[in-house]
């Protein structure tokens, strides 16, 4: 399988990529770590006349402590930040296990995982679960775009044609917050038939908070609002749990395909949510 | 520009060719530096046969553009045996009938070669996370002789 030929640029500076963008448009696609642009190149479902590839801009794969949580600069690899998480971001680190393999994670980046907003894909739940956002550049300037906005429909973000994301930011959890992550997969390292990212915090033996992302049941991940709003205030039981995300389930329109029926991912994720949510609230409970 | 030279190291063998643009790294080693030993299976990145080590670790070469490599330094199967000497892993795999049709051993033995050199004592559990990257209808024989050794 051969791509389709395209007129190939790596720019070695951000102002050369964006100025390479906006010249060119939807026409061109942005190149990082490959491992979702590259197959659909090979397939010819991407046929883009340019591509920029922006492997060879300098000062890009950095992973820090800023903005109260983690900036990730657009070239910092899978691998590179469960490394980096292995020490104490235990969410971020199971979250990204889930990601493809070891192989897929040494190319493969955070920001470009993002950028392709495969509804299925777990970094875009764990950016919208975090209340993270992007830094979009252009040869006009910056924005920065929150995870509510990014994830627009299958493959489609709000990131425009003439930008590139430069910086994923992901803030850390609430304090004292617990977490849970969990997905159903045919197996380890495909994508999601669905899965549930979850953060809980308790007060007082209450729930002060609760976050749930699903995803792969349907178009893009999506926030559970109303039921994160149910949640505020009761108790952390199994009960509460279970009317959420009944109330949840019922929401969702998943597709349907070869894998699993519409009906089935509505079950898995009424299923889920409900574990994630206990896992949250028991890690948020704590050993003391 | 549909054509970029490009200089590489594989093997310990530093290599410098004029390729297209589109071309992959898979293509590269195969067609143009006649290291055939790395396999193409599914060419979009599932099935693992052309796992190599990218600066040491572990990547799919049908995942990158040739042009991507520029500069790199890339271990592929014909470089794991020290002369007529099989690596331990090559020698395991022999030693304990590891596969079936063979077709994706190289990839799997270079993704073991990176697991290993950062876990030198997995657990059963780390070695099938390990192995579901790379399929094969060989797998279960693999894994049961990797836990045996």
């Amino acid at each position: 399988m051969k791509p389709a030929p395209f007129e190939y640029h790596d720019p070695r500076s951000i102002d050369e990529a964006v100025a390479l963008l906006a010249r060119h448009g939807a026409d061109a696609k942005v190149l990082a770590g490959g491992q979702s642009l590259i197959p659909l190149l090979a397939f010819r479902l991407a046929r883009p006349a340019v591509i920029v590839d922006i492997n060879r801009i300098p000062g890009l794969d950095y992973v820090r402590n800023e903005h109260e949580g983690l900036a990730i600069g657009a070239l910092a690899r899978q691998r590179q930040l469960e490394r980096w998480a292995l020490d104490g971001s235990p969410f971020l680190c199971t979250a990204l296990r889930h990601v493809g393999h070891a192989a897929i994670r040494t190319r493969g980046t955070i920001a470009g995982s993002i950028a392709h907003a495969d509804p299925a894909a777990e970094l875009p739940a764990l950016l919208l679960c975090l209340d993270g956002s992007v830094m979009a550049r252009s040869s006009s300037g910056q924005r920065e775009i929150p995870a509510r906005e990014l994830f627009v429909s299958h493959l489609t973000t709000a990131v425009r044609a003439d930008e590139l994301i430069t910086e994923v930011r992901l803030p850390g959890l609430p304090d004292g917050a617990g977490w849970g992550f969990l997905e159903v997969a045919r197996r380890h390292g495909d994508f999601a038939l669905v899965g549930v990212a979850a953060v809980v915090a308790l007060r007082n033996g209450r729930i002060a908070q609760a976050r749930v992302a699903l995803f792969g049941c349907g178009a893009a991940p999506v926030r559970a609002t109303p039921a994160e709003q149910a949640l505020a205030g009761q108790a952390p039981t199994r009960g509460t749990f279970a009317a959420a995300a009944r109330e949840a389930a019922g929401t969702l329109t998943p597709d349907a395909d070869l894998h699993a029926s519409a009906e089935y991912r509505r079950s898995v994720a009424h299923t889920l949510m409900v574990r994630a949510l206990a896992a949250a609230s028991e890690r948020a409970r704590g050993p003391g | 520009m549909t054509h970029r030279t490009v200089r590489l190291h594989v093997n310990g063998r530093e290599y410098e060719r004029t390729v297209e643009v589109r071309k992959t790294l898979a293509d590269l080693l195969r067609e143009d530096l006649d290291l055939t030993g790395t396999h193409l299976g599914c060419e979009h990145g599932v099935c693992g046969a052309c796992t190599v080590l990218l600066d040491g670790a572990p990547a799919r070469a049908c995942l990158m553009l040739a042009v991507q490599a520029d500069g790199a330094r890339l271990l592929t199967v014909e470089g794991l045996a020290d002369g007529e000497r099989l690596h331990p892993l090559q020698e395991a795999f022999w030693t304990h009938h590891g596969l079936q049709c063979g077709y994706c051993t190289p990839g799997i033995l270079l993704t073991a070669k990176a697991f290993l050199d950062e876990h030198p004592r997995p657990t059963r559990a780390e070695i099938r996370e390990m192995l579901a990257g790379n399929p094969s209808v060989a797998a279960p024989a693999i894994s049961s002789s990797s836990m045996r050794s």
